[in-house]
């Protein structure tokens, strides 16, 4: 046993590195793969899609992307209303998740004890398991086909309440708020001034956050989104697979889906280290 | 004086909250009361003529629990869960694991992390189209297996049961595994790095360490992940729905509960949809409660 433990030791480094190094080139590519045959379709028409599979990117990018705006399928509409149920979700979420935060963090209050644990609680229901309710209450308040059932909800959301909670416990000290009262400065005031400013770099993480699970977002926009126009980009792809799609030039199809997934991905590439680390802070141990 | 000062500044406390308990309330805590009350109402569309509301009381479970769909439906969900979760953990531990471990110092660190996260941004529908146009009949993975002389006629892999569920188990690990990863990473950098010294000192071997220190210490935060990740399992939708357009196939094999909780809502049969919500409901309850108690204490402490 003692032995077998040198010969491994002695041998290991090394070999471990190599088969370390090995390993994640494979994740590396099975990671990777998928959007790379992604684009270099998308820039292949629909005749040189029917001959085979390339590695190498063709030339009919913008053809595929002018016939797939001139067809049928409103993909502008999309990408703007994409655009907007996303940006608005993610300002509304991260400013009220903060605000709450900041009351439990900076106050004392009575129904304190009662509410923290309580929307620590709540953090893991689904929102499907709601969505009957929601359905039936958006259609009872003529809500149906706007955006507002989408974007209001982002109010409260606990897992960014979460996250602002421990960012504050760590990088918000107390007595910075007694300084400001001292200086005669209003509590909702302090608030916009003093806090949302120094928590910037929480802020901007749970905003991408947001941002990117609304962008995302197809179960409740597929409910309460009907006419064509309002329909977010997951919805089209869903009815584009709906669709006989055999029909489809296929190039658009890829093109489609390259417009709804790259944007996301330029972005998380700019600021994948922030996000990265943004993960591992919103964990168990915070 | 002094207390009466705190007292004036505390009712903001109330004030912050407000957003958000009014929010919560209007969108999630009534849409969730209407849901029970509407599961015990027989209230659907049978053709062209509105069935109900009429009160029913536990029919509705009884008939869920009865037709045997549910049944059918929840061993796909567990077993896609199960699919994509053993491999899941098992790839995210050997990475924490060769992350933080500071005797290997793999470079690129920040590269690799940076591309296991990636698809977990993805959008699930958009990367289910993406992998149903991969994979069908005559697409692009065939002709390159066929291309490189691997198999002769295309294969079917939306057709066969085992193929796409592995598909659909496929994809899920991708979009997780470097969240999962991440949070076991942070866990393991979290345990106190005297230990591994002790063990070096004591001629411990890596696979050792790693068995004996890292993974006792990491029991917790594998809980945790273990609970969050089948909460998330039971939501299994996108991309089981756009893979097979809704229908499970084949032969409902890759139908989930939500999936089927979404046909009750299309069709508008409100008193099914809110049966099956409410044992959805009941069942993640539980499981955040196991969460909470795991996790709880950390919590508060931050």
């Amino acid at each position: 046993m003692a032995n077998n433990n040198e010969v491994s030791k002695g041998m290991g480094i090394k070999t471990r590195r190599i088969i370390a190094y090995v390993v994640l080139c494979i994740i590396t590519f099975f990671c990777l793969f998928w959007f790379y045959v992604l684009f270099i379709n998308a820039t292949r028409s629909n005749g040189e899609l029917q001959a085979g599979f390339t590695l190498l990117p063709s030339s009919n990018l913008m053809t595929n992307w002018t016939n797939l705006y001139k067809g049928t399928l409103p993909i502008l509409n999309g990408l703007f209303n994409s655009f907007v149920i996303s940006a608005l979700s993610a300002v509304l979420c991260v400013y009220f998740s903060t605000m709450t935060a900041y009351a439990i963090h900076a106050y004392d209050f009575r129904l304190k004890k009662f509410i923290y644990p309580f929307i620590l609680m709540i953090m893991m229901i689904p929102t499907q398991v709601t969505a009957l309710g929601f359905v039936r209450l958006v259609s009872n308040m003529k809500l149906e086909d706007s955006f507002i059932p989408l974007i209001v909800p982002s109010i409260a959301a606990p897992v960014t309440f979460f996250y602002m909670k421990q960012y504050m416990e760590s990088s918000l000290p107390l007595s910075l708020i007694e300084a400001a009262r001292i200086d005669g400065s209003g509590e909702f005031h302090t608030f916009n001034m003093i806090v949302l400013p120094l928590m910037r770099p929480a802020i901007a993480v749970q905003a991408i956050f947001t941002f990117v699970s609304s962008w995302n977002n197809y179960f409740t926009p597929a409910l309460i989104l009907h006419d064509d126009k309002k329909k977010t980009l997951p919805i089209l792809i869903a009815q584009l697979r709906s669709a006989d799609w055999l029909k489809f030039d296929m190039g658009q199809v890829y093109v489609m889906i390259a417009f709804s997934i790259f944007p996301v991905i330029l972005v998380y590439l700019i600021l994948s280290k922030h996000i990265v680390q943004g993960v591992a802070l919103g964990s168990v141990k915070g | 004086m002094k207390k009466s000062k705190a007292v004036r500044y505390n009712k903001w406390g109330y004030i912050f909250l407000l957003p958000f308990i009014i929010v919560y309330v209007v969108f999630q805590f009534i849409p969730m009361v209407t849901t029970i009350y509407n599961s015990f109402y027989e209230n659907y569309m049978s053709g062209l003529t509105q069935i109900g509301p009429n009160f029913v009381g536990l029919e509705n479970y009884q008939k869920l629990f009865t037709g045997g769909d549910i049944w059918v439906y929840a061993k796909n969900t567990m077993v896609l869960w199960i699919m994509c979760f053993i491999p899941q953990i098992f790839l995210s531990l050997l990475l924490g694991a060769w992350f933080s471990d500071t005797r290997l110092k793999l470079k690129g660190q920040r590269f690799f992390k940076t591309v296991i996260y990636m698809p977990n941004l993805i959008m699930a529908s958009a990367f289910s189209m993406l992998f149903f146009t991969l994979f069908s009949d005559g697409g692009p993975i065939n002709s390159l297996l066929m291309q490189i002389g691997f198999i002769s006629e295309p294969y079917k892999f939306l057709s066969n049961t085992g193929s796409a569920r592995g598909l659909i188990a496929f994809m899920n690990c991708l979009m997780w595994f470097g969240n999962t990863t991440i949070l076991l990473m942070a866990g393991m950098m979290g345990i106190d790095t005297s230990l591994f010294e002790a063990a070096e000192v004591d001629g411990a071997t890596s696979t050792q360490v790693f068995f004996k220190i890292t993974l006792p210490l990491l029991r917790p935060i594998l809980v945790y992940v273990m609970i969050t990740s089948l909460i998330g399992g039971l939501q299994l939708f996108d991309v089981p729905q756009i893979l097979t357009n809704g229908t499970g196939d084949p032969m409902r094999s890759t139908m989930t509960l939500i999936m089927f909780l979404n046909k009750h809502l299309f069709s508008k049969n409100y008193g099914m949809a809110g049966a099956v919500s409410v044992l959805l409901f009941i069942i993640t309850a539980i499981l955040s409660l196991i969460v909470f108690k795991v996790t709880g204490n950390d919590k508060r402490k931050g």
